[in-house]
């Protein structure tokens, strides 16, 4: 029974340290990616299909009517808009299934039921 | 958009996970160590930044009266959509939370551009079939058209003029495509997971369907309509055929896992019957 605890317990960390591996060889293996081919590869399909087609029949994009794609600035923005909308899935995920959330014990007693 | 997940990581490790907080993570590194583990798989996310690229139709490539038709078009879903959410917001607050998390969760997907080394390009999910599902249509269209409106302002993602045709695209045939879909399975006895997940991945394919229309029909001059839609539509499947996947996966992720832990409001929000709450 011990011997059976343990096992599925050393089983869990293998399976963590696995995913812990894979998870970091994908990171890496981007961060190569985008560093070495930053603007050159990898293009949007927004580029690669969207604005190709458009400019191959006459249309071409124009500038947005707040241009935050200039040098750094977009990253800057995109990593401000990440950071809060991360932050808010975050939080209102903890309003959805936190341990102080008023439903819980709602579920729990339909559960029972 | 790495911040994204490193927000959502740092704010709420199980849930970008989905793992339960008292079980796995914890026991395999210690909880004093989670801490660490999770700072650090947030640096790692940071390395993964990339240039914000995407399917949005962007500022000046559609002539004004397509701009303006597909605008039109889209106005009474927003309406509809607005009403719904009022409607709902009257009788029951306790939804709200399933919005704003859906509200934020469109949002960080629609901007997060994914390497595809089948296609050697980046584009992004939509999560509108995931919202359409959990939300109803409706709503999904309006937290899109949110979304949709603070990326063509502040992340040159998009266009104001193109915001109409954007919301068509991803909003309305995105949230159609995912709800349907999901409640055609489930009448059909399909298991909850099967069914998030074509609904994630025909929502997907249905937005990029919608935008080759509006592209095509909007940049076609004298060509004719057809083979240029044909054309736009296949050179988006090298990129989107692995990302609908993708979506589907994380569809049926999503709904799976409030199941799990919130059954009773997917109950309330007619995802699923009452009698699939208790078992």
């Amino acid at each position: 029974m011990k011997f059976g605890v343990r096992s599925s317990e050393f089983r869990v960390k293998i399976n963590n340290l696995l995913f812990l591996s894979v998870f970091l060889l994908i990171t890496i293996h981007c961060s190569l990616f985008t560093a070495a081919f930053a603007s050159e590869k990898w293009p949007g399909v927004d580029e690669s299909v969207v604005e190709k087609y458009a400019k191959e029949y006459g249309r071409e994009a124009r500038e947005p009517f707040i241009n935050t794609d200039q040098g750094d600035l977009l990253l800057f923005v995109f990593l401000l808009a990440g950071t809060i909308g991360g932050f808010a899935a975050g939080y209102f995920w903890k309003e959805l299934t936190g341990k102080n959330c008023k439903n819980q014990e709602a579920t729990k007693q339909q559960r029972r039921s | 958009m790495p911040a994204a997940s490193s927000g959502l990581l740092l704010a709420c490790p199980e849930s970008f996970f989905g793992f339960q907080k008292d079980s796995r993570l914890p026991k395999a590194f210690g909880i004093a160590g989670m801490t660490t583990f999770r700072y650090l798989l947030a640096i790692a996310i940071c390395f993964t930044a990339s240039d914000a690229y995407a399917m949005h139709i962007s500022e000046g490539i559609l002539p004004f009266n397509w701009a303006l038709l597909w605008s039109v078009i889209a106005i009474p879903f927003v309406a509809w959509g607005l009403y719904k959410l009022k409607k709902l917001s009257s009788v029951d607050l306790s939804f709200k939370p399933l919005v704003g998390l859906m509200a934020a969760v469109v949002f960080i997907i629609s901007c997060m551009p994914i390497p595809v080394p089948t296609a050697g390009t980046c584009s992004h999910p939509c999560g509108t079939g995931m919202s359409g599902i959990l939300l109803g249509p409706a709503i999904s269209i309006v937290i899109t058209a949110a979304a949709l409106l603070i990326q063509a302002l502040f992340l040159a993602h998009g266009g104001l003029t193109t915001w109409g045709a954007d919301i068509v695209s991803m909003g309305v045939m995105g949230s159609f495509a995912g709800y349907l879909t999901f409640r055609g399975l489930r009448a059909l006895k399909a298991n909850l997971w099967i069914a998030g997940f074509m609904a994630g991945l025909f929502a997907d394919w249905a937005t990029y369907t919608a935008t080759s229309v509006e592209l095509a029909s909007g940049i076609k001059g004298d060509s004719l309509f057809l083979p240029l839609f044909w054309k736009i539509l296949i050179a988006f499947i090298p990129t989107q055929l692995p990302l609908g996947i993708l979506e589907g996966a994380m569809t049926a992720g999503m709904v799976t896992l409030l199941y799990k832990k919130r059954p009773d409001l997917l109950v309330k929000m007619r995802v699923i019957k009452a009698a699939e709450a208790t078992v």
